[in-house]
């Protein structure tokens, strides 16, 4: 039996006089490799940061790890924030910090590890990504845009996270890069056992990695369910955005 | 024009006409039809035709453009006005922010960042010294010399000691220092948030629970307001050096002599009335160039107008403040 990792009801989200969710339903289960997609700007990343709690709504609840985002108190928001993992699109970096302090900046303000233990972990953490322990003390801005993704991806594992959240993972990168930072999402997922949910725009990685994908449209979730039951949807995007595939 | 009824261009001659070459025709031609006259454009090729036709195709389907709207003035004065109120009222509300997250401070000891309260303080203020050093020295030497030729003139040479004294520890180092900090911090703190805002780091921050306000916004108000009354200090002693070496080159007052007239005359309370400032224009300076870095949105224009916009009312801010300062001080009697 899969218990449900995020339940997401009827979230309505308005932003002056612009709706852009009207009733959004819908669940990611443990395990789950799930997609968010649409058309661009209809709400994708909005929901994303929505579910991480950087982003108010303004009507129906959201559920993350069994804490309702409606209801919550400010000790247990904290607490929830170190037990999900986000890359964002651009990686976000703190610029003033290498690789190694970024990485290890959550376990130096949460945990009591001695710095020779947070120092091995930096190094698995960096090594599993695909990068060199060797790059450890670069800066954010001597590294190039693939790396960029991959330290980030770094640090939002650095607390060992079960649900991991990416927008537009691999959005920027060339296709290469784009199809390594596939399957190294799907190493990982295997590996360390874990719940992801991605914001995607990118054909290919969402046929690659995803397992289940919901898609936004005209403000409400048109679809929700595995890739291959998408060709009975009857909606404009689906169409013209899957058309070589189906 | 009357009695034409026939136009014919003849681009027999021409080996290539561009897109603005084939929209003036195209226009022409409607222009001509609209008056009755018809028009024939000969000897044109069939890349010149591909490139009419085009053109012909795209005006046929396309709007013209829109036109930018106007405002009148009564309605420009009203956005405006709305703007400001709702700046105010946003600024209140990162205060309000501001001072539920102190009392986190206040909560346990633990919580206070010190390793970045020192860094900022460091920052703005350590490596800021040189700097308040010599403009307070400069702008301290340059009003005794103005001085020094007006009192010579009635023989009130000694007064230059009273002047510079009172001058410098009550009002001039303050400003100069709030001045000084207001372009070299303020801006900084602007510009290093809104680019963090950009880039996503407080929204990284805050995915991982480090709450920006006690990270990034206490540390550096606290660290300025520590550290202001420090700099003013150095002002003071700046600005009255400038005035004594004044004095001795151009009234023959000697540093002796400043020193002693400057112990007769200049109360203990002068200096303290400037120090205590301090705080209050570092609080100014500090919530206002970080409130406009939050207020930094996803461009790249934004930062340089939130920087000019940080400095310019910091400093506002500041002389505002001395203001009421003054009224305060004066009607208490000090």
């Amino acid at each position: 039996m899969m218990s449900s990792i995020i339940k997401v009801k009827d979230v309505k989200t308005i932003f002056g006089t612009k709706v852009v969710h009207d009733g959004l339903n819908l669940t990611v289960n443990e395990g789950e490799l799930y997609g968010l997609l649409g058309p661009s700007g209809c709400g994708k990343t909005t929901l994303l940061k929505e579910m991480v709690m950087l982003q108010e709504y303004h009507g129906g609840s959201i559920e993350i790890l069994g804490n309702n985002l409606n209801s919550i108190k400010y000790e247990k928001a904290q607490q929830l924030r170190r037990e999900w993992g986000v890359l964002f699109q651009g990686g976000a970096l703190f610029s003033s910090l290498n690789l190694k302090d970024n990485i290890a900046r959550p376990l130096i303000e949460y945990t009591d590890l001695s710095q020779k233990m947070i120092d091995e972990i930096v190094e698995f953490k960096i090594n599993i990504v695909g990068l060199k322990s060797s790059d450890a003390l670069l800066f954010p801005s001597q590294i190039s845009g693939g790396m960029t993704k991959k330290a980030a991806l770094a640090r939002a594992l650095s607390m060992d996270p079960k649900l991991l959240f990416l927008d537009e993972p691999t959005s920027g990168l060339d296709p290469i890069s784009a199809r390594e930072f596939d399957r190294l999402i799907l190493d990982l997922k295997q590996l360390l056992g874990l719940t992801i949910v991605m914001v995607s725009h990118d054909l290919q990685s969402i046929y690659d990695t995803l397992d289940k994908v919901a898609i936004i449209d005209e403000k409400k979730i048109v679809y929700e369910g595995t890739l291959e039951n998408l060709k009975s949807v009857d909606n404009g995007f689906v169409h013209t955005f899957f058309e070589g595939h189906m | 024009m009357a009695n034409i009824t026939h136009m014919e261009v003849d681009l027999s001659e021409v080996r290539y006409i561009d897109t603005a070459a084939a929209i003036f025709l195209n226009t022409l031609k409607q222009n001509l039809q609209e008056k009755k006259i018809s028009f024939e454009i000969v000897g044109a090729n069939s890349d010149m035709n591909g490139t009419i036709e085009l053109v012909n195709k795209t005006k046929t389907t396309s709007l013209p453009l829109p036109k930018a709207k106007s405002l009148g003035i009564l309605n420009y004065i009203g956005e405006l006005s709305y703007n400001y109120y709702i700046g105010f009222l946003s600024f209140i509300s990162f205060l309000g922010k501001l001072f539920a997250t102190k009392l986190y401070y206040l909560k346990s000891f633990k919580n206070i960042r010190f390793k970045e309260i020192a860094f900022e303080i460091n920052e703005s203020a350590i490596k800021a010294l040189g700097i308040i050093a010599l403009t307070s020295f400069l702008v301290g030497l340059v009003i005794a010399y103005q001085s020094a030729y007006q009192l010579k003139i009635y023989g009130a040479n000694i007064f230059i000691v009273d002047m510079m004294g009172i001058a410098t520890l009550r009002e001039l180092a303050p400003l100069m220092t709030a001045i000084v900090i207001a372009g070299r911090s303020g801006s900084a703190f602007t510009a290093q948030i809104g680019a963090m805002k950009i880039t996503e780091e407080l929204d990284a921050m805050r995915t991982m629970g480090f709450d920006p306000y006690i990270y990034l916004v206490l540390p550096r108000i606290i660290a300025l307001m520590l550290t202001m009354p420090i700099l003013i200090f150095v002002a003071d002693i700046m600005g009255v050096f400038g005035g004594m070496i004044v004095a001795n080159f151009s009234l023959d007052i000697t540093p002796k002599l400043f020193i002693e007239r400057f112990n007769e005359v200049i109360e203990a309370k002068q200096f303290f009335i400037g120090i205590s400032k301090g705080p209050y224009f570092a609080f100014l300076i500090a919530s206002i160039g970080i409130y406009r870095g939050l207020r930094v949105k996803d461009d790249t224009q934004s930062i340089g107008l939130n920087t000019t916009k940080s400095v310019v009312e910091s400093i506002f801010a500041v002389i505002i403040c001395d203001a009421i300062f003054s009224i305060i001080f004066t009607n208490m009697g000090i």
